[in-house]
């Protein structure tokens, strides 16, 4: 580890501790109410689910339309760990064992889905995991282990906003360091040409699936934060539209950009919140703002660059050198115009 | 034994014969030309000796192992890689990462180490890092290994196709029609960069050429085809004044 | 189109077969005739808004996600229409199609041409964000409850020997393949409909060969919205309601429909939409209800991974 990135690593730290330390002393402080502690929360998994997303999106290149299935997946199998396990272990433990078995089934399910789907390439893909996704959904609708159709309860309310927090960072942190290892690099030559990736040796169907089966398991890590937090699922809440949601979150925020979806699932989130005040007009704008989003910025809020700190220490130091350029620049055309 | 022999191999898309009964040989540190007009399914052959299309007859022995029905990336590994007649780069990434991701099977480091980034990825990156500088190096390079691959001059990126399939470690390397589309200079660095791999690396080369007069140049044994078979084979003189090449070249 | 002769053989076999019931008189062949009619019918719903996503795709391949709202907007015009005004039903019928072809033009100008050079993922986010608009205005305009849809079409049954077919249902079948039939012609017959076809084939040759682009574009999409609002009509007619989220499933199962038969290809739309509407009559009747939904998609799943071209699509190999 270089010096550099040991102290970007170092800042990165700081800065994701300070932020957890305000909002947890803004929420014992009772300035953030419960409603908002939940805003903050449906963020968290917002944020996990798009990130996990991206890395099949953004970074892979390959359209899902299904991720709400493996969110499913992975919220009913942890939700159903944890009603069998709640009486014995206490809230921590419970709640990480539960999430690991609901990021591993997903996982699974994952690459299950994967292995046939991953043949097919561009809207072909999209179409397949979307009706991948909507199989899965039925199927939840109907068993009797889920609850079925009338839903799923008893699941104990132990997500609060510290775990969530901290699990949130290590997705990011997780994906961020595969994004950038060989693995990261194969992954991303796939996204920029299949053919040409397997000209150069990558196993492009291995890591195709290894990525789909990460984002799958996140999912289903998310998808437990979910069941966690509200304690009640619903199968219809993992819907086709579901999926469609985080894949906004995703495009908005920008496709390969880990940073960018942080940002758009706050956004996002927020967003429909923050309407309320507009009561039926609400989804109206948000919908509206959706589209002038895209026609704007059709590449996203980040494209496909991630946010650093030492951008914006290069940047404000090319900005001081041309505004300093600039003063000069004026001064000699006001000598000129003065000759 | 011949590093590379393809023998009657034979491939067709609907009922049209692509190829037809090709045979080739191509020995250690040798430079053989493939020419032929458009269409004579030069491409096509480059397709079934990487893996890309599957032969319907015939067989291709590289290094004394078959390779028909093996994957591409697996024929990589095995020392054979290829440029593409339309440049094929990873357009949004770096000059570097381009060649780093050639250089994979040489990173041995698991998904777990880099998550956990272990010692190994540490160690590896720190190889990759150095490797893939040098390596650019030698193709005078370096400047460029921040720029995005989209961003380089045509004669750079065809340059950087070449260097990135020759980062894999190839026993042979397969370049089609490398020359498309360039303008006399870079025609000439592209001369250039093909003597320096001569130099630099002991390995066979297969090249593919539309224009006669580049290969000629050059090439120690030149294969003409047309209408998927072979019409000629032989050196440059020899080939030169066959009169079956010259019909197709220049009518009769 | 081979389809709709398929179609129409089906119906020829289905008279012949009445013949033989009135002699046989058995109740369950009576109740599997009938379920075939259903399924004939709902599948025809199916094929016309199929036709609308079958189409967009062809010529700029975009998931036109917004196309089952243009269909939720045909079932609400009409159903103004009805209530307020006493128009009959064929005039309701051609307003409710050409406004609807209007609202679809629109959202072709304001929301995907600004993008034509844009990434295709940013427009299928644009194309979902429509179709959250429509659904929302729709929403707000008419509130979430469903309306019901006044009686357009004499709701008595007619009795074909010891069979009971619904107007609605025949009205339903013949409308749709009066349609399809016309499309077919127009798409192959005139110049506008070659020009589709044209530009579907291939974007720049067509600008090279003097056609409109934008023009050919907006027209595919003035069709499409057209029948996907029929389809909504008839929808609506069948099933008695109009509400704000009517074009979600219908739309998800049409575009099922387009894909199962090959996406971009007409023909295959409407062979889908026959498919999908009788897998789920008869599963809906025969098997479960609440696994028909996981059948389709099922079977979806399978064609696509045996065939992701659809059924009547061509495999293409990638050109290296």
């Amino acid at each position: 580890m270089t010096k550099k990135m040991f102290k970007n690593y170092m800042v990165n730290f700081a800065v994701v501790s300070i932020i957890f330390v305000i909002l947890s002393l803004m929420m014992s402080g009772g300035i953030l109410s419960k409603y908002y502690q939940g805003i903050i929360i449906f963020i968290l998994i917002n944020i996990i689910l798009a990130s996990s997303l991206n890395l099949v999106t953004g970074f892979l290149g390959q359209l899902t339309l299904g991720h709400a299935g493996f969110m499913a997946v992975g919220a009913y199998a942890s939700a159903l760990t944890s009603i069998v396990l709640k009486s014995i272990i206490s809230d921590l433990p419970l709640l990480l064992v539960s999430l690991f078995v609901g990021g591993v089934s997903a996982g699974v399910v994952g690459i299950i889905i994967g292995i046939p789907a991953l043949r097919l390439r561009g809207d072909y893909l999209a179409i397949i995991t979307l009706g991948f996704g909507e199989v899965i959904r039925v199927i939840i609708n109907n068993i009797e282990i889920t609850g079925g159709a009338q839903g799923l309860t008893g699941i104990p309310r132990i997500a609060s906003f510290k775990y969530a927090y901290w699990i949130a960072v290590v997705v990011i942190l997780v994906l961020y360091r595969l994004t950038h290892s060989k693995q990261g690099r194969a992954i991303k030559s796939i996204r920029e040409d299949e053919v040409a990736a397997e000209a150069v040796g990558v196993r492009t169907t291995y890591y195709k699936v290894l990525g789909f089966a990460i984002a799958a398991a996140f999912a289903g890590v998310g998808g437990g934060l979910y069941a966690h937090y509200i304690a009640f699922l619903d199968p219809n809440t993992f819907n086709f539209m579901r999926s469609v949601e985080i894949l906004v979150i995703v495009v908005l925020g920008g496709m390969g950009s880990l940073t960018g979806t942080i940002v758009a699932a706050t956004i996002l989130t927020i967003l429909p919140e923050a309407l309320r005040g507009f009561a039926e007009f609400r989804m109206l704008l948000y919908s509206f703002m959706l589209i002038l989003m895209m026609l704007f910025r059709p590449q996203g809020l980040f494209g496909t660059g991630e946010f650093k700190w030492q951008g914006i220490y290069d940047r404000t130091l090319k900005l001081r050198k041309a505004l300093m350029n600039r003063e000069k620049k004026e001064a000699v055309d006001g000598s000129t115009r003065g000759e | 034994m011949a590093l590379l022999e393809a023998s009657n191999i034979s491939i067709q898309f609907g009922g049209l014969k692509a190829v037809d009964q090709f045979n080739l040989q191509v020995n250690d540190n040798e430079l053989v030309g493939l020419i032929g007009p458009n269409g004579a399914g030069k491409t096509t052959i480059f397709n079934m000796l990487t893996g890309v299309y599957l032969p319907s007859g015939g067989d291709i022995v590289l290094d004394g192992k078959s390779i028909v029905g093996k994957k591409p990336y697996e024929i990589v590994k095995m020392g054979a890689s290829r440029t593409f007649q339309n440049i094929r780069l990873f357009k949004e990434l770096t000059v570097l990462d381009n060649i780093k991701i050639a250089y994979h099977h040489d990173l041995h480091y698991s998904t777990l180490s880099s998550i956990l980034r272990l010692p190994s990825y540490w160690k590896y990156e720190k190889i990759a890092q150095e490797s893939c500088l040098e390596f650019l190096d030698l193709f005078d390079m370096r400047d460029y290994a921040e720029t995005l691959a989209k961003n380089l001059p045509y004669g750079k990126q065809r340059k950087l196709e070449i260097a990135r399939a020759l980062a894999t470690k190839p026993k042979i390397l397969m370049l089609d029609e490398p020359a498309a589309g360039m303008n006399p200079h870079e025609t000439q660095e592209l001369m250039e960069t093909i003597s320096l791999i001569r130099k630099n690396f002991n390995i066979a080369i297969l090249l593919i050429e539309h224009d006669m007069s580049l290969v000629m140049g050059i090439c120690e044994k030149i294969v003409v085809l047309d209408y998927g078979r072979v019409i000629a084979e032989g050196t440059a003189e020899e080939t030169k004044n066959n009169k079956d090449v010259i019909r197709v070249y220049l009518g009769e | 189109m081979m389809a709709i002769t398929a179609i129409i053989f089906h119906l020829c076999i289905t008279g012949m077969l009445i013949h033989t019931i009135e002699r046989i008189g058995g109740s369950c062949l009576i109740l599997f005739l009938q379920q075939l009619i259903n399924g004939l019918s709902v599948g025809s719903i199916y094929a016309l808004i199929a036709l609308g996503y079958t189409m967009v795709y062809g010529i700029i391949k975009l998931i036109n996600f917004a196309h089952g709202e243009i269909m939720m907007a045909g079932a609400y015009i009409a159903f103004l229409l009805a209530v307020n005004t006493n128009l009959p039903f064929v005039f309701v019928l051609v307003i409710a199609m050409v406004l609807s072809a209007v609202i679809g033009v629109v959202v072709e100008i304001i929301a995907y041409r600004p993008l034509r050079k844009a990434p295709r993922i940013s427009v299928l986010i644009t194309a979902i964000g429509v179709s959250f608009f429509l659904q929302n205005l729709a929403l707000v305009l008419f509130k979430a409850d469903p309306k019901i849809m006044p009686e357009l079409i004499n709701k008595s049954p007619i009795t074909i020997g010891p069979l009971q077919v619904g107007t609605v249902t025949l009205t339903t079948l013949f409308l749709s393949i009066i349609f399809m039939i016309a499309l077919d012609l127009f798409v192959k017959r005139t110049k506008p409909g070659k020009a589709m076809r044209a530009v579907s084939e291939d974007k720049e040759a067509s600008i090279l060969m003097g056609i409109n682009v934008n023009r050919t574009i907006s027209m595919t999409f003035a069709i499409g919205s057209a029948l996907g609002a029929l389809g909504g009509v008839l929808y609506a007619v069948m099933y008695t309601q109009v509400f704000p989220t009517l074009g979600v499933l219908p739309g998800l199962k049409a575009f099922v429909a387009a894909v199962f038969g090959g996406i971009g290809l007409i023909p295959g739309a409407v062979l889908g939409g026959f498919v999908i509407g009788m897998i789920e009559t008869f599963t809906k009747a025969y098997l479960s209800t609440q696994w028909s939904d996981a059948i389709v998609f099922g079977l979806l799943i399978i064609v696509l991974l045996v065939k992701p071209t659809g059924i009547l699509g061509k495999n293409q190999k990638e050109k290296v």
